[in-house]
């Protein structure tokens, strides 16, 4: 068979924020820059962010990079990595006043500046008085920065390969990273998209839960081909729950309703966050606040007949700030509860929302790798930003609004550096045809017929395991027995068949494939979180309830071959500012 | 519950069919969606075809022709819907298969907008400032999600699908026209100044009645219509 083959010097696997903000940077260098997305651009999950993007603009309150630096170290419960802390919170100005030139429609102030609202975990004088440094665009942030984005794309002739699945990465025998093997989802058709330098940013692997705040397609693809591609996986076991998902659905309430004033409230009608949070209350860091309702709800005092979630209270905020900085929000409300937040509090609970974990990279979007005696040797072409890679900036626990502050600086960052590569690497390197062929397999594996079980029972069973095994308490014994149900699962999926063998548009087969990522997330979240005995952001561990820096200060590192645990340091060291040691963290 | 669904595959069928489904009365729940729906007799048949992603109206990935009317299966409240539900796929766009269909035209005449900021004065190191009125200006423009609901239901685009932007696209140039940071406004009433590219409008306000962010394309056609004639006058 002749395989369709393109070329390009930079790939960009996926087009969300992280990939359209590389793109857009490539495009404007003249380097020609391909986007291979399994969805329409404007399709992908950035567009559901609501709340906004931090920047220390001080255009409410005083600010300063520095103190948010000092704020994301803090919850990342000290296991970010303290030079791209400082890095991103530096360039967090600048990449949002980018933004603003390229149209993106923020909210704005009186004096006709970026409008910023409070957001959790955010503070003025490393740990003082709440700060304000969440730029906004109402609730509809990541909407109007993905459009923006795209838009800015259109104009700069990015070429974009709309609904192409990326199967696998190529990977010569030398370690270079030389594209991937992809299919057209509209034909069937295979194609090799070659090219000197490739970006994986394909977000997150949130579906690996059961309840989630993410879109179905987030199914963990660009983590699942590094994993097969040899790379390692980042602390994995750090899963981000959302205080606020809608109880029982999972659909995303912002934080920013909590940042305008609104209040979280129990069964007792008890605003119950003061007694977790004295001083920072409903605006504390994201694992603190879900924690705390898990425990009220265990502890008897939830809401509802069964008494299975709190309440979000936004009633006083009034009409005029829901309507101008809450519409989403409200109409969400209104569409899956039947109820309008202006009149009734919303039912919440917390629900599965961010990795922060995912591919090791370094401040230059570099995909690093252990190699011998160096924990972090670059993989040559190889890059990813956002949600799918660990820089590490979240350590821990991901502060709101600096996810797209994460997809934006390193999404540019790394279309710098591949700038600078490609300077060095002129030339295509000669293509490996058996990782091509390997790349292939996965697919026709697919063809078979004949006897054995649907994907959709088992990608059910998959998210059930997560949830039961790996939630917001976790132990040892509890989890051990999720592995050792994934490991079932991963050879009852092996067997699995699909029933529609035709080539047009065939969602069944990207579903079968999709299975396949998540369950190779689902593994290394789970034996990261088995790996990891101590309490530290998110991962709560009933049998190791403290924090312990002296044991577990560093980066967990999972290996597909043999679902085998590895660890690194935390770089400690910032760029050119004194480090944060580890405090205590209280809010 | 009983679904009657538009089914073709151009692989293995010769002409299209309606074929019927049954959610059986187990796995209906209160509050659910279409979509929600749809993924269970995707269980029935793997082979129906449907795109979705987020789930909650944000992503636009899911419209289709729900009972006679287009619409956003992920929050159209399956209790509200009368059986046999008709599903088919938007009117007058080429269908790919099942559900599925070809929207290169619909992104191309969004592209023809040029639904991009242009500001070619010297870029400042900070944010371009914009009051907070003609901030204002953009909301119910800037919030479009793209799903095609509105030009898959207007006349004027099933016609002249390849001339008439349609309202999607025109609600964009509205969204730049309206921005008062953008410098091209002269520029862009130029390009629209044509019999077709946005005088196809009758004024139907089917656009304005499906879509489903509650966005008004017929206003936004009809005000930049009056900015078309102050500027002639």
């Amino acid at each position: 068979m002749k395989l369709t083959t393109r070329k390009f010097d930079a790939l960009i696997i996926g087009a969300g924020g992280a990939g359209l903000r590389a793109a857009l940077q490539l495009s404007n260098a003249d380097a020609r820059v391909a986007v291979v997305s399994k969805v329409f651009p404007t399709r992908s999950h950035t567009v559901a962010a609501q709340g906004g993007v931090n920047a220390a603009l001080a255009n409410v309150l005083p600010d300063s990079w520095h103190w948010h630096m000092f704020d994301t170290i803090k919850g990342s419960d000290y296991l970010g990595d303290q030079d791209a802390i400082e890095y991103m919170c530096r360039a967090a100005p600048k990449v949002v006043y980018e933004l603003e030139h390229f149209g993106v429609p923020f909210s704005r102030l009186d004096n006709g500046g970026i409008y910023q609202r409070a957001f959790g975990g955010q503070s003025q004088n490393f740990g003082k008085e709440q700060a304000a440094r969440t730029c906004a665009a109402a609730d509809r942030t990541g909407h109007a920065i993905l459009h923006s984005l795209y838009q800015q794309n259109l104009r700069a002739r990015t070429h974009f390969f709309d609904e192409y699945f990326a199967i696998d990465l190529i990977k010569d025998e030398a370690g270079y990273v030389l594209g991937v093997v992809a299919f057209e989802i509209l034909s069937g058709e295979p194609i090799v998209i070659e090219a000197k330098t490739t970006l994986i940013a394909t977000g997150g692997a949130g579906q690996i839960f059961r309840t989630n705040t993410n879109a179905l397609s987030n199914t963990g693809d660009g983590m699942a081909m590094a994993l097969r591609a040899g790379v390692p996986l980042e602390d994995m076991e750090f899963v981000q729950f959302h205080p606020t998902g809608i109880a029982g659905r999972g659909m995303l309430i912002t934080e920013g309703v909590r940042g305008e004033g609104g209040f979280l409230i129990n069964g007792e009608g008890e605003r119950f966050m003061e007694r977790y949070a004295p001083q920072a209350k409903d605006l504390a860091s994201r694992d603190v606040v879900s924690r705390a309702i898990a425990i009220e709800i265990r502890e008897g005092r939830g809401c509802g007949k069964n008494k299975d979630h709190v309440l979000l209270d936004m009633r006083h905020l009034g009409t005029d700030t829901i309507m101008k900085k809450l519409p989403g929000i409200r109409e969400m409300s209104m569409t899956f509860l039947g109820v309008d937040p202006i009149e009734k509090p919303i039912a919440v609970f917390p629900t599965c929302h961010y990795s922060m974990g995912g591919i090791p990279t370094n401040r230059d979007g570099q995909v690093v790798v252990p190699v011998k005696d160096t924990p972090e040797d670059p993989v040559p072409g190889l890059y990813a930003a956002g949600e799918a890679a660990c820089v590490s900036v979240h350590g821990a626990n991901r502060l709101g609004g600096n996810s797209l502050l994460d997809i934006l600086v390193f999404g540019r960052a790394a279309a710098n550096h591949i700038l600078d590569f490609l300077k060095e690497n002129r030339y295509h390197r000669p293509l490996p045809q058996a990782s091509v062929d390997q790349a292939l397999e996965r697919l026709s594996r697919w063809e078979r017929k004949g006897d054995g079980e649907a994907v959709e029972p088992l990608r059910r069973e998959l998210r059930k395991v997560m949830e039961d095994h790996c939630g917001v308490f976790r132990t040892a014994e509890v989890m051990q027995e999720g592995v050792d149900k994934l490991r079932v699962l991963r050879e009852r999926i092996e067997n699995a068949v699909i029933r529609d063998h035709t080539q047009t548009f065939n969602t069944a087969r990207i579903e079968a494939m999709e299975l396949e990522n998540l369950m190779d997330c689902a593994m290394a979240t789970m034996c990261s979180a088995l790996g990891r005995e101590e309490s530290r952001g998110a991962h709560s561990r009933v049998d190791f309830p403290e924090r312990d820096d002296e044991r577990w200060l560093k980066h967990s590192l999972y290996s597909l071959l043999d679902d085998s645990m590895d660890y690194k340091p935390v770089r400690t060291q910032p760029v050119t500012v004194e480090s944060f040691p580890p405090k205590k963290r209280v809010y | 519950m009983e679904f009657s669904i538009y089914r073709f595959n151009p692989d293995t069928d010769s002409a299209p069919y309606m074929q019927s489904f049954t959610l059986p009365d187990d796995q209906v729940e209160p509050g659910m969606m279409l979509l929600d729906a749809l993924l269970l007799l995707k269980e029935q048949d793997d082979s129906l075809g449907f795109r979705r992603s987020c789930q909650h109206g944000v992503c636009g990935s899911d419209g289709m022709n729900v009972n006679g009317t287009n619409g956003l299966a992920c929050i159209m409240p399956l209790a509200n819907l009368k059986a046999p539900v008709v599903l088919r796929p938007f009117p007058g766009m080429p269908v790919i298969r099942d559900l599925i269909v070809d929207m290169d035209n619909f992104y191309r005449q969004y592209r023809e907008a040029e639904p991009w900021l242009i500001n070619d004065s010297p870029e400042p190191e900070v944010e371009r400032l914009q009051s907070p009125e003609d901030r204002d200006r953009l909301d119910g423009l800037y919030e479009c999600i793209l799903c095609g609901c509105c030009s898959a239901s207007c006349p004027s685009y099933w016609w002249n699908p390849d001339r008439f932007l349609g309202p999607a696209a025109l609600l964009q140039a509205a969204r730049f026209i309206e921005d008062s940071r953008d410098q091209a406004t002269e520029h862009r009433l130029e390009r629209l100044d044509d019999a077709y590219r946005l005088y196809r409008c009758h004024g139907i306000m089917n656009c304005t009645q499906v879509c489903p962010k509650g966005l008004n394309p017929s206003k936004a056609i009809g005000d930049i219509r009056r900015t078309m004639i102050k500027r002639s006058v």
